[in-house]
């Protein structure tokens, strides 16, 4: 076979066609016939108990289907990790927006009407609002002191290492609730029938978590609940829990009314109802020696879940693991939790808790640069992780990356030294000042410790009599490119052309459950299975005797041909085996926390305009170390993407809370990066394989969310000499900030010089 | 929709539409998206924020880069309108629409629709333009995936191969 490589290669997204033509079909361009629309009554209040519920005299209700908690088939709750999570408001509410009520029309106009007829009284009950709060006990909202989930992860004996330290540093740093701000809204399509039970179609990221909710809700077996996942227009973490809730809504509503129901939340209840990033507090301690070697740290990193468990305990658990980066800690102490309070679940975002905990380290050792009185280079090249050195759960760095290379490669690239000389010159004079930061990073790729041996994903590759080959999985697209690369991957294996390669539609009836499309685990651990998998079908066609060695595309299809006539459909599923040498302990948090990580650094350039206290990001390298680029330009994408979004948390996405409820749910008042408010984002690779990858790929999806805000904030505090531990930096915030700096000291940071 | 669009009665309402002459029966305030979405069957346009903030439900009406979420039919009556759907001709991807596949333009494809367009009257307004009237140029059309370096880089590319021809 002389087939050239298809992998590392950027071959056209395998749906794109559909996708610049308008042609691809979302779950809301999608009618069935008779079909109604659901909407959903929720609560006004942050917390009390349900008193009435009142139907205006001014609908006629008869038109309507009205769902209750009451209606509920099986389990009332969203079947997820906790379980915890109702799915309608049985008697009390624990968040503002919880839905109670829903309501079925085919009208949506006169539904819209309805929602509005129908009004609520509650006895209110104390609520909760912060994470102070919650530590502080006074009510207490979940379990038995308010933790939804803690960790504690202990390296060798930090607490000898105090007295010896040269220097003391301690900081605090915030990070606030982000949107995830998908352009398509959630959305699915929902129906019913005795024999066949509930089929959903969704824009989803995880088509078998919502099966396993519909399940338990509806009371159904495996085979009588169907997902589809549909083309869906964004995630980014947004549709991995919220689609049980609202496919469950729907189900319940098609259930009763025995006709198929669409619900498309517009964009104000999508800001106002669904998951976001969980706002975080980390706190350092860090005991450092006169040369700037880290001795030894505490760390304790909290995370406010809401109002209910759903995946906080998965979010922390990465932020946990993350908390120490790409450092040697000789020791180090890390405790963190995640607590509950009365505000809508926050759940999945791209980076999962490590945007939150890197943010925090990679401020923090810029202060400890500065009170070593070394530059940021230095304090990390000091401190770099090296192969052979363990990292904070004690994982040995078997791979040979050179961080020291990867950071000079980074400063060059940015010509950071050139800038930094001529910031300083330049910034005596006028308002606006110049700055350039950096932020060296890691991250997991795939689910952390024993989460993939429990996942235990499934995949299959399948060969039809004309010799197109089809993907099998459940790992959805939604952006990212997991068609391409995974069609990319098998058809290299199979040495046929990418165009003779296919991917099914995620349909639970018709792929195997390849687990969830998040974790940066897609073309890493899920492309190993299709590679094998496709290998499989070309080992089973050579078996039989029907194709040799060497083949061409048209050998191979009369091959299937032959196989199909002869033994019926060309199969191959593979199954996840844990690799021997991963040891991960659950009780003591050790061990081997990813089969790989990636490795990163980037550095931000920044103005400063103290006339209009806006920070501006003129220049962006984002250099990283991925394993393998299974296809260039999708690869770049996921940078360019990540690092937008990144700069939008650091700068222009604030989320402001009152009583637990969102108070700017909209675009106009919820401000994402557009085009011009960008710079140009430099985006450069590294390959250095990865025994556990596809081709060697490592994950690489959530890696950019990790860098861009701790650069920014760096390259800010650069820019004016003032610190900042609190993203997002708005001009307000910046405004405020410089006013407070000019009368005290940053309360949080204190310094001890010792010997 | 607003009661007032509930309670009048339906009109007649007439454009073209991708070129086709189209006559219709509906309420004068429906918005435009929602009678090109539900009446027409052009899902192409897309509804992202239902404000005019995201540009995913952009078209063209006479020329001018509209959101179509903030058009009362009515105010369309006579007017030509152009959506994605009337971009391709013949089977036949526009430059444009080869560009945003071949550099990465289009991550989940739900702005793409709208982000073409505003492209299109962009390079309608200035068949050469600089990185500079590009990010103007799409400034009202919001993309969450892409960081829009891809797309920037699509418009450009197709620029270039429509002056070169």
């Amino acid at each position: 076979m002389n087939v050239p490589h298809i992998v590392g290669v950027s071959v056209p997204r395998k749906e794109g066609r559909d996708k610049v033509t308008g042609a691809a079909r979302y779950v809301d361009d999608m009618v069935l016939p008779g079909m109604l629309h659901g909407a959903t009554v929720r609560s006004s209040v942050p917390r009390g108990k349900i008193k009435t519920i009142s139907f205006g005299p001014a609908v006629d209700w008869n038109e309507f289907v009205v769902v209750t908690a009451k209606d509920i088939p099986g389990k009332n709750c969203i079947a997820l990790i906790l379980d915890d999570q109702p799915c309608l408001a049985a008697e009390t509410v624990n968040h503002p927006e919880e839905p109670i009520l829903l309501l079925a029309h085919a009208d949506r106009h006169k539904l819209r009407k309805a929602v509005e007829a129908i009004s609520i009284e509650y006895d209110p009950l104390p609520s909760i609002h912060t994470m102070e709060e919650s530590e502080r006990q006074s009510t207490i909202i979940w379990g038995t002191d308010n933790t939804l989930k803690s960790y504690l992860v202990e390296k060798g004996d930090v607490d000898s290492v105090w007295k010896d330290a040269a220097h003391i540093v301690e900081g605090q740093y915030l990070t606030g609730a982000q949107e995830q701000l998908y352009i398509e809204n959630n959305g699915v399509i929902a129906s019913f029938d005795p024999e066949h039970g509930v089929t959903v179609w969704g824009s989803l990221q995880c088509p078998y978590y919502v099966h396993k909710a519909l399940m338990a809700l509806c009371g159904l077996g495996e085979d009588k609940v169907r997902v589809v996942q549909m083309e869906t227009g964004g995630a980014f973490g947004g549709k991995e829990e919220y689609p049980s809730m609202i496919a469950g809504h729907a189900a319940l509503l098609a259930i009763k009314s025995g006709k198929p129901v669409k619900i498309i939340y517009d964009r104000m209840e999508d800001m106002v109802a669904t998951t976001k990033r969980h706002p975080s507090r980390t706190r350092h301690r860090t005991a450092v020696s006169k040369d700037g070697k880290i001795l030894g740290g505490e760390i304790e990193f909290t995370i406010d879940g809401g109002a209910y468990a759903t995946l906080s305990s998965v979010v922390l658990s990465r932020g946990t693991i993350h908390a120490g980066g790409p450092y040697y800690w000789p020791s180090v102490r890390i405790r963190t939790k995640a607590v509950a309070t009365n505000t809508p679940p926050h759940g999945a975002f791209r980076g999962f808790g490590a945007p939150q905990s890197l943010f925090a380290l990679e401020r923090h050792m810029d202060r400890i640069a500065e009170v070593v009185g070394i530059s940021p280079i230095e304090i990390r090249k000091r401190n770099f992780l090296k192969t052979g050195q363990t990292t904070t759960t004690e994982q040995t760095i078997k791979e040979n990356i050179d961080l020291h290379r990867l950071l000079d490669r980074a400063l060059e690239l940015s010509g950071y030294h050139a800038k930094k000389k001529r910031f300083a010159v330049e910034n005596k004079l006028g308002k606006r000042k110049k700055g350039i930061g950096i932020a060296a990073f890691l991250h997991g790729a795939g689910f952390t410790g024993s989460g993939e041996r429990y996942l235990n994903s499934l995949v299959g590759v399948e060969a039809g009599p004309d010799g197109i080959v089809r993907v099998l999985v459940s790992s959805a697209e939604f952006g990212q490119g997991t068609n391409t690369v995974l069609c990319q991957i098998a058809a290299e294996a199979l040495g046929l052309p990418y165009e003779n390669v296919a991917i099914a539609q995620p349909d639970t009836t018709v792929v195997p459950n390849s687990g969830p499309t998040v974790a940066s685990r897609t073309a890493m651990i899920v492309g190993k299975l299709v590679q094998s998998a496709a290998r499989g079908i070309r080992q089973t066609l050579s078996k039989t005797g029907l194709l040799g060695d060497n083949y061409t595309p048209e050998q191979f299809s009369s091959a299937c041909a032959k196989y199909v006539a002869t033994h019926g459909p060309l199969k191959s599923y593979v199954r996840y085996e844990s690799p021997g040498d991963v040891y991960w302990d659950d009780a003591k948090y050790r061990g081997e926390a990813y089969a790989a990580f990636a490795w990163a650094v980037y550095i931000a350039e920044v103005t400063v305009d103290l006339t209009t206290y806006s920070v501006t990001v003129d220049d962006f390298v984002a250099l990283q170390e991925i394993g393998k680029v299974l296809n260039p330009v999708l690869a770049e994408g996921q940078i360019t993407g990540g690092v937008a979004q990144g700069i939008g948390f650091a700068l222009y996405e604030k989320v402001i809370w009152q009583n637990g409820r969102v108070l700017n749910n909209q675009m106009t008042n919820y401000i994402m990066p557009t085009s011009v408010d960008l710079p140009p984002i430099r985006v450069f690779f590294e390959e250095l394989g990865n025994v556990h990858g596809a081709h060697g790929a490592k994950g690489i999806g959530e890696l950019p969310m990790d860098g861009p805000a701790p650069a920014i904030v760096n390259a800010v505090e650069d820019a004016t000499g003032v610190r900042f531990n609190s993203i997002p930096l708005l001009p307000e915030d910046l405004f405020e900030a410089l006013q407070r700096e000019s009368h005290e000291q940053d309360v949080f940071s204190t310094v001890r010089g010792t010997a | 929709m607003s009661s007032s669009a509930e309670k009048s009665a339906k009109c007649q309402v007439s454009f073209l539409v991708n070129g086709k002459e189209t006559k219709l029966l509906a309420h004068p305030m429906e918005r435009l998206l929602d009678v090109l979405r539900n009446d027409l069957g052009l899902t192409g346009t897309k509804e992202g924020c239902g404000e005019g903030e995201c540009g995913s439900c952009s078209v063209l009406l006479d020329g001018m880069l509209v959101n179509s979420c903030l058009v009362p039919v009515a105010q369309a009556n006579g007017a030509s309108i152009v959506t994605i759907e009337g971009i391709s001709k013949h089977e036949l991807m526009s430059p444009l629409q080869q560009a945003f596949l071949e550099c990465g333009g289009a991550q989940c494809g739900i702005c793409t629709p709208g982000m073409i367009l505003a492209a299109v009257h962009l390079l309608e307004k200035k068949p050469e333009p600089a990185l500079a009237d590009i990010r103007e140029g799409l400034a009202g059309n919001l993309c969450r995936c892409t960081g829009y370096m891809q797309i920037f880089e699509a418009v450009a590319k197709a620029a270039q191969r429509r002056v070169a021809k």
